[in-house]
């Protein structure tokens, strides 16, 4: 089973990297383009069969490691 | 007294900071490797800057499940003196033994200049020999500094005087001007509830003698070795 995990700054965390492409994308002429919000996406194989119990491995993993919850927020998909 | 000063894979401060302990001030300090798994005999730690792990994810995120961290828990429970420096306050975050977290600079750059700071709390083993409200010059060296918590936990640290260290003007006003890097309220260095495990982003160790052009850094250090002989002291009297 594939993991795939995206981990993004929480809304409302000033995001200086969004800021910046904000800008440039505004600059090349997309005037459409707001609120852009820069993150990880981190990908991994699972050994485990059951969608349940990958699931929880997975959260752990984000809870754990891959996020740190005090600025930023993760979801993921299993495929 | 005996200082441990730990390197990760990535810490570049080390030697720097075990000079000042050991070259300046006359104590012994010992680099600590990462896969140490005890801290025998040390009456303080120090974990210094540098890009451990490459900051590879999170500054410190790695560093933190590093073997010798399970000791640096440890020793801290046990009320034993702890010293993050920068990449070392980074680790200190990611570790739970300080509140909060970094974000990256507002500016996104890395930056590397003097910087001042006033003391906001000096009835702390690091800062006791400074005077309050006192504006040290020290450099700072970073890319992720800018100190965020959430309002909850800002008002908590309030109240205990967990912040010891805001950036400010070279005359002690604390504005956004003088903030380098977007830290909430200028937060350059805090301490955590128990008062023995601090965090600073400014590198003292760089600004610790006179032949540097800057000996502000040197008040931490000799605050902390003050302490250490005044709790030796209070033991042999005890």
């Amino acid at each position: 089973m594939k993991a795939k995990i995206h981990v993004t700054l929480k809304q409302g965390i000033l995001d200086p990297q969004g800021k910046a492409i904000e800008h440039a994308l505004e600059t090349l002429g997309f005037k459409s383009a707001g609120n852009v919000r820069v993150g990880k996406y981190v990908e991994l194989d699972l050994a485990e069969k059951d969608k349940a119990k990958a699931e929880a491995e997975v959260k752990a993993m984000c809870e754990k490691l891959l996020a740190n919850t005090i600025i930023e927020e993760y979801r993921f998909e299993l495929q | 007294m005996n200082f441990g000063v730990i390197v990760f894979p990535g810490s570049n401060c080390d030697h720097d900071c075990i000079h000042v302990l050991s070259d300046v001030l006359g104590h012994k300090a010992i680099p600590v490797w990462h896969k140490e798994s005890k801290l025998d005999g040390l009456d303080a730690i120090i974990l210094p800057g540098g890009f451990s792990y490459g900051d590879y994810l999170r500054t410190g995120a790695i560093a933190r499940f590093s073997p010798v961290m399970g000791a640096v828990q440890q020793f801290a429970h046990e009320g034993g003196m702890v010293l993050g420096i920068c990449n070392g306050f980074q680790i200190l975050l990611e570790a739970g033994l300080l509140p909060g977290a970094m974000l990256r600079n507002r500016s996104l750059s890395f930056i590397c200049k003097d910087v001042h700071v006033t003391v906001e709390n000096a009835a702390t083993p690091f800062t006791g020999l400074c005077r309050p409200g006192q504006v040290l010059k020290i450099p700072i060296a970073h890319a992720d500094g800018n100190y965020y918590t959430d309002d909850v936990a800002l008002s908590q640290m309030k109240a205990a005087a967990q912040i010891v260290f805001c950036y400010c003007t070279a005359e002690g006003k604390v504005t956004s001007e003088a903030n380098p890097n977007g830290s909430l309220d200028n937060i350059a260095g805090i301490r955590n509830a128990a008062g023995n495990v601090m965090g600073m982003m400014p590198h003292p160790e760089r600004s610790a003698e006179a032949l540097l052009g800057n000996d502000d850094g040197r008040l931490i250090f000799l605050s902390m070795l003050d302490a250490l002989q005044k709790a030796k002291l209070k033991a042999v009297l005890a």
